[in-house]
């Protein structure tokens, strides 16, 4: 594939140098020109008014035509002490759709110690199948022998789809599987599709969510993705549904590292990364007493609790809390921003959310650019009166 | 101990600003610099030299501009870099690049710890890390916030989960990919700059890293960038109006009904 130009459309007016991610484009005298950067994503193309610009030539495939077209759907079907994660469920619905799309299976693949309880619940949530690895050793998560045993049940089903959640877990275990099995891996994806000949098109954010790339692994088997929780909705669960428990024949289980300990941070209210509701809050509430009012209307909500890494920086709530591209990424229903200016870096991390709203005195402060509902005003005024008013509705 | 970190160049994302009207990143005229989480990288891997003697080597692929990185890494102190730069290497995804950053690490002597990022700022998928681990065939940690124990073949660090933190001990050679929290980068010194200065950057191709030649690049890359688009902004922001309590009332009002 490359990058073509028909010189008698162009009008050198430099739209394909401004929309270049990678700055690979020049404007010379005759036209755009390209240096080794180009990396034919097609960013030049979309943005030439007047289709001078298009994509000759289709990539040589390094391998023969795909291994088994009409491979199942897979989701890894994470599991924490025994519960599996909303992620998976989520997973489950979208594959689903997927599955029944191309005409094929939807499967888990469920990895624990004493997990005899989840399957029926997976099948209830859409699953036809689900393979299930037990052994002691496999009880908790860890990225030895799990991606061992995920590599071998790969090669031995051969699924064409293999989607798994884009925990800690599943962004530590994706890639390395991936990489055994020299097969594509899409980091984030929020939405997928079918091409006409069956392969997944997987929709996913770039430079901090401000261009969406669609991207293919035509040519290669599975096609792997991973997907952050709470961006597919959790489809309804049908108590009864029938479905086929599988027992997976494991490899040699090769352990190199040990898990010494492992710590659950006590975490006031609902872990960030999961929460429906985030409240978080910013230099413009002036000080750590005023971070209180955003605690206090957490609470209130049952929310939890995020902050700007500026207010991380003066030590008025600790690291876990920040949001942005060096804190966490949340994607909740509703996003309330308190006296938080909408810095770039800020908004990456949250820019997904469903409802977002913005508290702030400076009318012309960026984050109101993103905002779904706004309010011009002081922090400490607006959230105490929010308080009184939340309070006021439930206790009548 | 020998300790490899790696390091991609990206564009400075503390320079990008939001278009007001779009809501879209504005990227013109923005600098080139080292993908923040790297940085911690490359200062761990400063510090266990310090603490335990040997060398510092790193790596980056990427376009011959990418040579500035490297000069930044001589600044704070690093002992070797590789500028891995090659027309064939271009377009790689990260499969591509784990396989490259494998295969040079592969032609350095005796590495013990191979130290990435979190993830780069602009391709953000975390994916390289792992990638190459599985490439060279040995361990690796994810999220290190912290290394509690290190000897020529062994490594115990604490590794950020998403409800707390785990304790994980593997042999060495690994790979690990670090956050923010591990430390704080130096600042390069008037010395170090000056070294940094005068430094030949030598650059390997595929020949020099034995890569075979459908693994790397565009053509060793199983993904497609297929097609890429503006997101939508359907978020046509709604003022609200008032008094405190009426501003929060209309608030309200409206979240209580979603
Ligand atoms: C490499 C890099 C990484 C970064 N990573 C992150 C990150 O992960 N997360 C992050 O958040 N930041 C990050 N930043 C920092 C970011 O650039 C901003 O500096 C930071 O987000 C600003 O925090 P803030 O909005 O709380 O403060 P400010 O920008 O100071 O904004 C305060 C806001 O409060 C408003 N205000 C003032 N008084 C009141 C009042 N009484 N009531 C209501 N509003 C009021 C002001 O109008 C202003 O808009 C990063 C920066 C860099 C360079
Ligand atoms: C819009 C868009 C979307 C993309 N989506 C995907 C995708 O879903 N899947 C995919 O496989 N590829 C994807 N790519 C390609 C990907 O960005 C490149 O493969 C890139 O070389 C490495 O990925 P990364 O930037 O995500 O690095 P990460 O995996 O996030 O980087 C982690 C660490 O690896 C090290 N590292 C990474 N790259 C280098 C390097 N060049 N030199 C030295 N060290 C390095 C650094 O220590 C870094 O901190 C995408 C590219 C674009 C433009």
């Amino acid at each position: 594939m490359e990058i073509r130009l028909l010189a008698d459309k162009c009008t050198i007016c430099g739209a394909c140098e401004a929309a270049c991610p990678y700055d690979a484009v020049a404007m010379g005298a005759d036209g755009p020109e390209l240096s080794e950067e180009c990396t034919v994503c097609g960013a030049c193309v979309e943005a030439c008014p007047t289709e001078a610009i298009y994509i000759a030539g289709e990539k040589a495939s390094p391998q023969p035509e795909p291994r088994d077209a009409a491979g199942d759907v897979w989701v890894f079907a994470e599991q924490r002490e025994g519960q599996l994660l909303d992620v998976v469920l989520e997973l489950l619905g979208e594959g689903r759709r997927l599955a029944s799309e191309l005409g094929v299976s939807l499967a888990c693949l469920l990895l624990g110690d004493s997990v005899d309880h989840l399957p029926q619940e997976l099948i209830e949530f859409g699953a036809d199948l689900v393979y299930v690895g037990s052994a002691p050793e496999l009880k908790h998560y860890r990225d030895d022998l799990y991606a061992q045993v995920m590599e071998h049940a790969v090669r031995q089903h051969r699924p064409a789809i293999l989607l798994i959640g884009g925990t800690a877990n599943g962004r530590s275990l994706a890639p390395r599987v991936a990489a055994r099995l020299e097969t594509g891996l899409t980091a984030d994806c929020t939405g997928f599709a079918l091409d006409e000949d069956g392969n997944l098109l997987q929709t996913r954010p770039a430079f901090g969510g401000n261009l969406m790339a669609t991207i293919r692994c035509p040519h290669h088997r599975p096609q792997m993705a991973t997907v952050r929780p709470k961006v597919f909705p959790k489809p309804a669960r049908q108590p009864g549904r029938e479905g086929q428990v599988i027992a997976l024949e494991l490899p040699e289980l090769v352990p190199w590292q040990r898990i010494l300990e492992v710590v659950e941070e006590a975490d006031t209210g609902p872990n960030l990364a999961e929460a429906d509701i985030v409240v978080a809050g910013g230099r413009g509430l002036g000080s750590p007493e005023n971070f209180r009012l955003v605690e206090e209307l957490a609470s209130v909500l049952g929310a939890a609790v995020g902050a700007s890494r500026s207010v991380v920086d003066a030590g008025w709530v600790s690291y876990p809390h920040q949001v942005g591209q060096t804190g966490r990424t949340v994607a909740p229903k509703i996003y309330i921003a308190c006296g938080i200016s909408g810095a770039i870096q800020h908004i990456v991390g949250m820019q997904s959310s469903d409802v977002i709203v913005a508290i702030n005195s400076d009318p012309d402060a960026p984050i109101f650019s993103i905002a779904t509902y706004g309010i011009v005003g002081k922090a400490e005024e607006v959230i105490p009166a929010l308080i009184r008013e939340i309070k006021g509705s439930s206790s009548q | 101990m020998h300790i490899v970190a790696c390091i991609k160049q990206v564009p400075d994302p503390s320079q990008a600003r939001i278009d007001r009207e779009t809501g879209l990143v504005i990227r013109e005229g923005v600098d080139k610099i080292i993908n923040p989480y790297d940085l911690h990288a490359l200062e761990e891997a400063l510090r266990i030299k310090e603490t335990k003697g040997g060398k510092v080597t790193v790596l980056s692929m990427g376009p011959a501009s990418a040579e500035q990185v490297l000069r930044d890494a001589i600044a704070m102190g690093a002992d070797q870099v590789i500028l891995l730069s090659d027309r064939q290497f271009a377009g790689a995804d990260t499969l591509a690049t784990s396989y490259t950053l494998a295969r040079a690490v592969a032609r350095l002597e005796d590495v013990n710890l191979v130290i990435c990022g979190k993830q780069a700022v602009d391709g953000d998928t975390a994916q390289v890390g792992p990638g190459m681990a599985a490439k060279l065939d040995i361990p690796h940690i994810t999220q290190v916030r912290k290394l509690r124990e290190l000897t020529e073949d062994k490594l115990v660090a604490e590794k950020l989960t998403d409800r707390g933190y785990e304790v994980v001990e593997v042999p060495l050679p690994a790979v690990i990919t670090v956050v923010k929290e591990l430390n704080e980068p130096r600042i390069p010194g008037l010395r170090g700059m000056m070294r940094a200065k005068k430094a030949e950057i030598p650059v390997w191709g595929p020949e020099d890293i034995e890569a075979e030649a459908d693994r790397i690049g565009l053509k060793g890359s199983p993904t497609q960038v297929w097609r890429t688009f503006e997101p939508e902004r359907h978020r046509k922001g709604e003022m609200l109006e008032g008094t405190p309590s009426e501003q929060a009332a209309a608030l309200w009002q409206r979240l209580r009904s979603l």
